[in-house]
C-alpha cells in the first residue's frame, strides 16, 4: 500500500454515512489527512463537522449504523523485530483490530472524564486492564506499571487511589486516570477527542500541558479534536479545519492563525473571544451548518458565507494550494476569483497576536 | 454501608407497622356487621362481638391484634374455612404459591436474561426482532390468558399436562401455571435487558474499554453485564409484586390452592371475610416491603456508587 | 492533496460575488417550534402511526359498534317459531349470516354468540367501550390528582414536600390488591369499585412526575425571573410550568391507560368488577373461560381487543417518550 513516506497515520479519501430513521446523513465526504510521527495535529469544527467520526473510524467505533462507502486509513505497523508494514486499519477485523491496534498502537483519551471510566470497577484496575491485555506480565508487575502511571499523570498518594471508583475522584483526576489508562501498553499514537471541554478552565491548561510533557517523553503522535482554537494555538503543529464532512484548511500552526485562506476558517478565528479587540460584539459565523441529511450543492459553506461567489453554488470548491503544507478549499483562491482579503478587523487583530508571540520567541 | 442497611430496615418496619395500623382500623370501623346476620340473632351477634373482643376501644383491639400477630396468630376467617384457625388455612397456602411463584420468577428472569442479552449482542438481527416481538407479546397479553390457552390445548385437547393443579405432582402440574406466570417477568427482563445492555455498550466507558483493546466476552463481561444488570434490579422488585397480583387469577384458573385464591375467595365470594382480608393484606404488604428493601440493599451492595457512598469525600484535586 | 478535478468547467461569471442574499437568518432551524418539532417526530414514527391506527380503529368501533349492531348488547337474540315455541340462537360459532341450513343462517355474528344466545360483536365491542371509558375517565382524574399533588408538593418544596412525599411512600408501598380488597368491604362490587381502586393507585406515578419536572424547572433562569419580577406562585404554576410539564404527563398518561384496562380485566375477571348483565373486556373473558370446553371462539374476541388496545396504547407511548427527547441518531 502506497503512503506517505513520513507519516504513521494517514487518512485517505474516507467517506462515512450512517442510516438513521430520517434518511442516510453524509457525514465524511473525502477526508484527507497526514500525521506525522512525533507531531501533534489538531482537526477544528462545529460540533456535527465530522471530527469525531473520522477518528472514530481510525480506532474501530463507529456506531452501529455507520456505512464506510469509501477510502482507506493506513497505519505504520512497527512490529516488535523493528520491521515496518503498512496496514489498513478500515480492512482489519473487529478482532484484530482491538488485539493489534488498540491500545497497544492508537489510544484514545474521550470528552467527558465523567462518564468514560466505568463506574463498577476501581481505578486500578481499569488502569491494569489495559496492561495485562497487551504485555505478557503477571499482575504484580502489571499493579507496579499502574502505579508509575498514576504517578506519571500527576495524581498523588497513587496507592490509595488504585483502590477508589470513579465517582470517588474529581473531573480534573478523572481525566488524569483516562490519560493513564490510553498511556498503560505503550502506544504510538494519542487521539485526544476534547480532552478538556469538560473541564474548568484551569484544570484545562493543566491537563494540556500534561499531555504535551508526555508526548514528549514518550514520543508519542497526537491527534487533538477540539472547537477550541485556543487550545489549538496551545498544542498543534498543524491544523484540519473541517466543516461537513469534509477539511476545508490545512495548514501548519502558523499559516491557520495568521494567514487563514478561508472565509469560515477567518470566521471561527474571528469568533476566538480576545481581550483587546475595541469592538465589543462578539463575533459570530451566521447560521449553523447544514444537515447532511441532503447532499449539498457546490461549496457547503456558501449558505453561510458572506464572501459567496456563484460558482459556490455550482461546483465544490477542489483544495487550492496555497504553500507546501497550506492547502484551502475555496474558489476564492481560483486565478479567475476576485481578489478578497480577510476582514480588516480580523486582520489587525490577527497581526497584535503575531507581535505578541514573536514577543516571546 | 450497615448504617444504611439498618436506616433502610428501620423506615420498612416503620411503614409496615403504619399500613397494618391503617388497614386494622379500616377493617374494623366497616359499618355493618361482620357476620351473617341472617344465620344468627341479635343476641348471638352481640355475645359474638363481645367474645371477639370487638366493643373494646379501637387501639386495644389493635394491642391484642398485634400481639397475636407477634405469636403468628391472625385469628379465624369470618365466613371462610369457618373455625379453622387463618394461620393454618394461610401457611399451606403459601407454601403451593411460594413454590410457583419462586419458579417463575426464577425461570422468567433467567430466560429474560439470556433473551435480552442475545438480542442486545446481535443488535438488528432476526433474534433481536424475535425478542422485541416477543416482549410485546408478553406485556400486552396478560399471564392468564395464556395459562387458558395452554391450559385449553395441552390439558384439554392433547391432555399431556393436568387439567387442574394436583399437589400429588407438584412440579408435573406446576408446568403450565408457573409458565404463564413467568411470561410477564420474561418478557419485560428480556426488554429491559436489552435496552440496558444496547446504551451500556453506546457509552463513554465501554468505549474506552475497547479502545484499550478489550473485546468479545471479556468486554461483555468485565464491563457491559455488570453495569447493564445493576438497573435491572430495581425492575425486579415490581415485577415480583406484578407476580404476585398475577397468580391471583392464575391460581383461580388453575384450582391452586394458593394465597391468591385465598385473597379471590375472600373477597369476591358471597360475603367479604374480613379477617382473612386483613391477614392477607397484611401478608401482601409485608411481602411488597421486603422485596423492596431487598431490592434497595441489593442495589447498594452492586453499586459502589452506593456503597461507598457513606465515606466518601476524600481530598479532591483542584 | 489535492482533490479530483471537478467535472464542472467553471465559466469567467462564476467568479462574480453572489448577491442580494441574506445569511444572517438560519434556515436549517428555521422557526420550527418546540412542539411542531414534536409533531414531526411523532408522526414519522412507524410504530406510534400503527398504534395511533389501532387505537384509533378500536375507539371508533367501540363508539359504533354497538350502535349500528342490529342487536342490543343485552338482548338475546331469538324468534318464535310456528309451534309458539321460543327458539334462542345459543352458541352460534362465528358466521356471516349467507344462509344454508338451520334457523339462524341469514343472520350475521361476526364474533358468534354466547351460551345464552346474545351476540358476541355487540357485546364486544359494548365491553371495549365499557374499559376504554374506565380507562379515559380514570387516567383523566388521576391526571388531575397527581399532577396537583406533584406540582404543590416540587413548587413549595421544604416540609410541605417532605411530608407530602413521605405519604406518597407510604401509599407507594400498598400493593393493589391491598387496595381492592380492602375497597371490597367498603363498597359493592363493580364500576364503582375498579373506578376507585383506580383513582388510588395511578395518580402516584403522575405526581412523581409533575413534582421532578417541577424541582427541574424551577431553578430555570426564566421562572426565576418572573419570580424576581414579583410573579405569583400560582400564576407561575399555570404559565410557567404547566406548559412544560404536559409532554412527560402525557406519556405517563398513555402508559397508565393500558394499566387501567389491564386492570379492569383483571379485577372483573376475578370477579369484583363489571357485573352482570353489564360487560367490559375483563367479564367478557371471563365467560369465554367459563365455557371454552363448550364455546371456544367465545373467548377469541375479547383477548385480541384487550391485546390490541395495550399493544396501541404502548406503542403510542413509546411514540411520545422518543418524540419529546429525541436521541440524536434518530435526528
Amino acid at each position: 500500500m502506497e503512503m506517505n513516506e513520513k507519516a504513521i497515520l494517514q487518512f485517505v479519501d474516507l467517506d462515512i454515512s450512517f442510516r438513521t430513521n430520517a434518511g442516510v446523513v453524509h457525514a465524511i465526504r473525502g477526508v484527507n489527512l497526514d500525521l506525522q510521527k512525533g507531531e501533534t495535529v489538531a482537526i477544528v469544527g462545529e460540533s456535527g463537522s465530522g471530527k469525531s467520526v473520522t477518528v472514530k473510524a481510525a480506532v474501530g467505533l463507529l456506531d452501529g449504523n455507520a456505512t464506510i462507502n469509501s477510502g482507506q486509513i493506513l497505519y505504520r505497523l512497527r512490529e516488535d523485530d523493528g520491521s515496518e508494514r503498512v496496514v489498513d486499519l478500515l480492512a482489519l477485523s473487529k478482532r484484530e483490530l482491538r488485539r493489534t491496534i488498540n491500545g497497544r498502537r492508537i489510544a484514545m483519551v474521550f470528552q467527558d472524564p465523567m462518564t468514560s471510566l466505568d463506574p463498577t470497577m476501581t481505578i486500578g484496575k481499569q488502569i491494569m486492564e489495559g496492561i495485562l491485555l497487551h504485555k505478557k506480565v503477571d499482575k504484580a508487575t502489571a499493579y507496579a506499571r499502574a502505579l508509575e502511571l498514576l504517578e506519571l499523570v500527576g495524581i498523588t498518594h497513587a496507592e490509595k487511589r488504585m483502590k477508589n471508583y470513579p465517582h470517588q475522584l474529581s473531573g480534573g483526576m478523572r481525566q488524569r486516570v483516562v490519560i493513564a489508562i490510553a498511556l498503560a501498553s505503550d502506544p504510538d499514537i494519542l487521539i485526544c477527542d476534547e480532552p478538556t471541554t469538560a473541564l474548568d478552565v484551569t484544570i484545562q491548561a493543566r491537563i494540556l500541558e500534561l499531555i504535551k510533557d508526555i508526548q514528549s517523553r514518550m514520543g508519542l503522535s497526537v491527534i487533538y479534536i477540539t472547537h477550541d482554537l485556543g487550545v489549538v494555538a496551545k498544542v498543534a503543529d498543524y491544523v484540519n479545519v473541517m466543516y461537513a464532512g469534509r477539511i476545508i484548511e490545512v495548514g501548519n500552526v502558523n499559516e491557520i492563525f495568521y494567514e487563514p485562506k478561508h472565509p469560515y476558517t477567518w470566521g471561527l478565528l474571528a469568533a476566538m473571544p480576545d481581550l483587546e479587540t475595541d469592538d465589543d460584539r462578539l463575533a459570530s459565523i451566521p447560521g449553523s451548518p447544514p444537515n447532511l441529511l441532503h447532499e449539498p450543492v457546490g461549496d457547503a459553506f456558501a449558505p453561510r458565507n458572506a464572501y459567496a461567489l456563484k460558482i459556490d453554488e455550482k461546483a465544490e470548491p477542489p483544495m487550492f494550494k496555497v504553500s507546501e503544507t497550506h492547502y484551502a478549499a475555496t474558489w476564492l483562491l481560483h486565478p479567475s476569483a476576485p481578489a478578497v482579503e480577510m476582514p480588516p478587523e480580523l486582520k489587525a487583530r490577527l497581526e497584535r497576536a503575531r507581535k505578541e508571540a514573536e514577543k516571546y520567541l | 454501608m450497615s448504617k444504611y442497611i439498618l436506616k433502610r430496615i428501620g423506615l420498612a418496619l416503620l411503614t409496615l407497622f403504619l399500613i397494618i395500623f391503617m388497614l386494622f382500623v379500616l377493617v374494623r370501623i366497616m359499618p355493618g356487621n361482620p357476620f351473617p346476620s341472617e344465620r344468627m340473632s341479635a343476641e348471638q351477634i352481640a355475645n359474638k362481638r363481645a367474645e371477639m373482643g370487638l366493643d373494646d376501644p379501637i387501639l386495644v383491639q389493635f394491642g391484642r391484634y398485634l400481639v397475636g400477630l407477634a405469636h403468628g396468630d391472625f385469628g379465624k376467617g369470618t365466613s371462610l374455612y369457618y373455625g379453622a384457625p387463618i394461620k393454618t388455612v394461610l401457611g399451606q397456602c403459601i407454601k403451593n404459591s411460594f413454590k410457583i411463584g419462586g419458579i417463575a420468577i426464577l425461570m422468567g428472569t433467567a430466560v429474560g436474561l439470556l433473551l435480552g442479552i442475545t438480542a442486545a449482542l446481535n443488535k438488528g438481527t432476526f433474534i433481536d426482532g424475535f425478542c422485541t416481538v416477543f416482549s410485546i407479546l408478553g406485556v400486552c397479553v396478560p399471564g392468564y390468558v395464556f395459562l387458558i390457552f395452554l391450559q385449553y390445548f395441552l390439558s384439554y385437547k392433547v391432555q399431556l399436562f393436568p387439567y387442574f393443579f394436583d399437589t400429588s405432582r407438584f412440579l408435573y402440574s406446576s408446568v403450565l401455571p408457573a409458565t404463564s406466570l413467568s411470561l410477564f417477568t420474561m418478557s419485560t427482563v428480556a426488554r429491559f435487558t436489552r435496552n440496558e445492555m444496547v446504551e451500556v455498550m453506546d457509552s463513554d466507558y465501554v468505549h474506552l474499554a475497547e479502545s484499550k483493546g478489550m473485546y468479545g466476552s471479556t468486554l461483555v463481561l468485565r464491563h457491559i453485564l455488570r453495569n447493564a444488570l445493576i438497573p435491572i434490579v430495581t425492575v425486579l422488585a415490581p415485577l415480583v409484586v406484578d407476580l404476585l397480583t398475577g397468580a391471583l387469577v392464575i391460581e383461580k384458573i388453575y384450582g391452586i390452592n394458593g394465597i391468591g385464591k385465598l385473597m379471590v375467595d375472600a373477597i369476591a365470594g358471597e360475603g367479604v371475610d374480613y379477617n382473612y382480608v386483613l391477614a392477607l393484606g397484611i401478608l401482601y404488604s409485608a411481602l411488597y416491603i421486603g422485596i423492596m428493601l431487598a431490592v434497595d440493599i441489593l442495589y447498594g451492595v452492586l453499586d459502589p456508587r452506593i456503597r461507598v457512598a457513606t465515606h466518601r469525600g476524600e481530598g479532591r484535586e483542584g | 492533496m489535492m482533490a479530483d478535478a471537478t467535472a464542472y468547467v467553471p465559466t469567467a461569471e462564476d467568479f462574480e460575488f453572489l448577491e442580494g442574499r441574506d445569511i444572517t437568518t438560519d434556515k436549517n432551524f428555521a422557526s420550527m417550534s418546540y412542539w411542531k418539532g414534536v409533531a414531526i417526530h411523532f408522526l414519522r414514527n412507524r410504530r406510534a402511526m400503527a398504534g395511533l391506527v389501532i387505537v384509533g380503529a378500536i375507539v371508533v368501533l367501540a363508539i359504533f359498534g354497538p350502535i349500528l349492531s342490529p342487536y342490543g348488547y343485552r338482548d338475546i337474540v331469538s324468534y318464535v317459531d310456528e309451534a309458539g315455541k321460543e327458539v334462542v340462537a345459543k352458541g352460534i360459532s362465528p358466521q356471516l349470516g349467507l344462509g344454508g341450513d338451520g334457523p339462524f343462517a341469514d343472520k350475521m355474528f361476526l364474533f358468534g354468540t354466547d351460551a345464552l344466545g346474545r351476540d358476541l360483536w355487540t357485546r364486544t365491542w359494548q365491553g371495549a367501550r365499557v374499559s376504554l371509558l374506565i380507562a379515559f375517565v380514570t387516567i383523566f382524574i388521576d391526571m388531575i390528582i397527581g399532577m396537583s399533588y406533584g406540582l404543590i408538593s416540587g413548587y413549595f418544596g421544604g416540609a410541605v414536600d417532605n411530608i407530602m412525599q413521605r405519604i406518597v411512600e407510604i401509599a407507594n408501598s400498598i400493593p393493589r390488591l391491598v387496595i381492592v380488597s380492602v375497597l371490597a368491604i367498603f363498597m359493592p362490587k363493580g364500576i364503582g369499585l375498579v373506578i376507585v381502586a383506580l383513582l388510588l393507585t395511578e395518580w402516584i406515578g403522575m405526581s412523581k412526575i409533575a413534582r421532578a419536572e417541577m424541582l427541574r424547572i424551577k431553578e430555570q433562569e426564566y421562572v426565576l425571573a418572573s419570580r424576581t419580577l414579583g410573579a405569583h406562585s400560582m400564576h407561575i404554576i399555570f404559565t410557567q410550568i404547566l406548559p412544560n410539564t404536559i409532554g412527560p404527563i402525557i406519556t405517563q398518561m398513555m402508559f397508565s391507560i393500558p394499566t387501567a384496562i389491564f386492570t379492569e380485566a383483571f379485577l372483573s375477571f376475578v370477579g369484583v368488577g363489571i357485573m352482570l348483565p353489564q360487560c367490559s373486556i375483563g367479564s367478557l373473558i371471563e365467560s369465554g373461560f367459563n365455557n371454552i370446553t363448550t364455546l371456544p371462539y367465545q373467548i377469541l374476541a375479547p383477548i385480541v381487543v384487550l391485546a390490541l388496545q395495550m399493544l396501541g396504547f404502548n406503542f403510542i407511548g413509546d411514540g411520545f417518550r422518543e418524540a419529546l427527547a429525541p436521541k440524536l441518531e434518530d435526528m
